[in-house]
């Protein structure tokens, strides 16, 4: 990887300048409060719909259970500031090393499953932690986590984005991330090639609940408030859904279908007796006449520059 | 070269494997011939690792396999064609090659056997940057060889390499199968086409609900009045 290049100054550079400029409009106060809670909701979801991509769209893992890792990161960051007196660094961290520990728990059981099966059993996982934390009391049970300090502003959101982006789509694009598409096109033949397939199976797991363990501590700290319920069954469909909706394979796609998908959504609340309707109207639309997704399983350029440049595939 | 002695295979209370001992020569061509269902395909699994044997030994230069995993049988120098091609769909042809090179790391050496691939294959060449999906059954057949190879076996497993092919491409395939051989590959080649395995092997054994019926020279067995009976059409 030539780190050096003028393409990646040129995308460094951007990326700073996104920073510098909503930081600007933000301390100018032109982007109000409203403006930034949407945005917290955007990038959190980002972040959720590119680290289950990993999972499901490129290792073709089906999980259904993505909102438990982000319900241990959101719980491991609000006891650690708010009930243990840690900086927001120190939960989110921490954050993110108990989800990818609860993705190698989850990981390796699962190994022997496919497709339906492994999404009941990562179903199941998600309500065991989800019914974990309605019965603790340490954690505040059904009533939820209280008092958690808001740390969480557009620094650490936005890089806590960017840094997911580039960590997952450099990981797609190397000889590891070549051996997760491998396995989710035939696993047979990628064993047959000598992939390990139970290790990058597991690997794909840990990788995508570290980013969504990171998701979840900066919605505990930004929303002062969590309950087990938060994170069920339905916010592991609603990322699955964003992840569909962008693309199977597609990061662009699940950047900009988590970015269409949030603002549709907070649009619609202006009309609540509609807002599902409608949301499930666009759905099916995109399933009718893009299956594939927005993306299918394209990438936008700006992505394929922050990747690893591979000299063979590209010499062409 | 390769052994298997006394092989025994179950798929849960399915006996699939009885008993099976057959045995392979540095340079050698041989083919396991049967029917729908006799096992052909489960011995090739499981000598890659892809099954598990009850009991029973799977020896490779000297070196017991039989417990070994998929992933490390490939690096001892076992590469295996699946049946059915299995090719990666959505990558393209030059990337499902650089897959097969997947467990080497010697760039200039992956470059070299690549070239060597698509001198046997130039529709290879021609189609390189396609996706395999859009590839004809038998350029897929030609891609999941040519991805085998650049493992740098010393042993090519070969599962049905005619299957579901016009017979003028698999007349193309068994050539090349033939070439790659007289290139000093050891070939362990599964088929139901009897008589185009036989005609390019040197032995062949022939299975009959999992255990072995039958072992000799092609020869011997293209004019073995049962095999001629039951497998050559009269």
């Amino acid at each position: 990887m030539k780190i050096g290049t003028k393409k990646n100054m040129l995308t460094f550079g951007l990326v700073l300048a996104i920073y510098l400029v909503v930081q600007l409009l933000l301390n100018m106060g032109i982007l109000d409060s409203y403006i930034e809670i949407n945005m917290v909701i955007i990038g959190i979801n980002i972040i959720l719909a590119v680290s289950l991509n990993l999972i499901t769209g490129f290792t073709g893992q089906f999980s259904l259970g993505h909102a438990a890792f982000m319900s241990i990161g959101a719980y491991t960051s609000g006891i650690l500031t708010a009930k243990l007196g840690q900086p927001f660094i120190v939960g989110v961290i921490a954050a993110a090393l108990t989800a990818s520990m609860a993705g190698v728990i989850i990981g390796i059981p699962t190994l022997r499953l496919k497709g339906d099966y492994l999404a009941i059993a990562t179903l199941g996982f998600g309500e065991i932690v989800r019914i974990i934390g309605l019965n603790n009391d340490y954690i505040g049970g059904a009533i939820g986590l209280n008092d958690i300090p808001q740390y969480t502003n557009w620094t650490w959101l936005y890089f806590s984005v960017v840094l997911t982006i580039f960590i997952i789509s450099n990981f797609i694009k190397s000889y590891h991330g070549r051996a997760c598409i491998a396995i989710r096109e035939d696993e047979i033949a990628a064993e047959a090639m000598g992939v390990n397939t139970a290790y990058y199976k597991t690997l794909a797991f840990v990788i995508g609940a570290f980013f969504a363990g990171i998701a979840g501590a900066l919605h505990a700290n930004y929303f002062y408030f969590i309950k087990p319920d938060s994170f069920g069954f339905m916010k592991s469909i609603d990322i699955l859904v964003i992840v569909v909706f962008g693309g199977l394979g597609s990061i662009t796609g699940s950047v900009v279908g988590a970015v269409a998908l949030s603002i549709l959504s907070t649009l619609l609340q202006g009309i609540p007796e509609l807002r599902m309707v409608i949301y499930a109207v666009v759905l099916f639309l995109i399933m009718v006449y893009r299956p594939q997704g927005l993306m299918g399983d394209r990438e936008l350029k700006l992505f394929k520059k922050v990747g690893v440049v591979n000299g063979n595939a590209s010499s062409k | 070269m390769l052994e298997l002695k006394d092989l025994n295979v179950f798929y849960g209370g399915i006996h699939a494997l009885k008993d099976v001992s057959l045995k392979i020569n540095e340079g050698e061509i041989v083919t396991l011939i049967g029917s729908n269902g006799s096992g052909k395909t489960t011995t090739l699994r499981t000598i890659s690792g892809l099954e598990k044997a009850k009991s029973g030994q799977i020896i490779f230069e000297g070196e017991d396999i039989t417990a070994k995993p998929a992933s490390e049988i490939v690096k001892l120098g076992i590469s295996h064609v699946p049946e059915g091609r299995r090719v990666f769909s959505t990558m393209s042809v030059y990337e499902n090659l650089e897959m097969g090179a997947y467990i080497r790391s010697d760039k200039a050496g992956i470059r070299k056997d690549m070239e060597k691939i698509f001198n046997w294959f130039p529709i290879l060449y021609e189609r390189r940057n396609q996706n395999a999906i859009n590839l004809s059954g038998g350029e897929q057949q030609m891609l999941a060889i040519g991805r085998a190879l650049l493992s740098r076996p010393k042993v090519l497993l070969l599962d049905e390499p005619s299957m579901g092919l016009a017979p003028i491409i698999v007349n193309e395939i068994f050539e090349i199968i033939k070439d790659i051989n007289k290139d000093g590959m050891t070939i362990l080649l599964v088929e139901q086409n009897a008589k185009m395995a036989l005609q390019c092997a040197d032995r062949a054994y022939i299975i009959k609900n999992g255990s072995i019926e039958l072992e000799g020279t092609s020869e011997e067995l293209l004019n073995n009045d049962l095999v001629r009976k039951a497998y050559l059409g009269g």
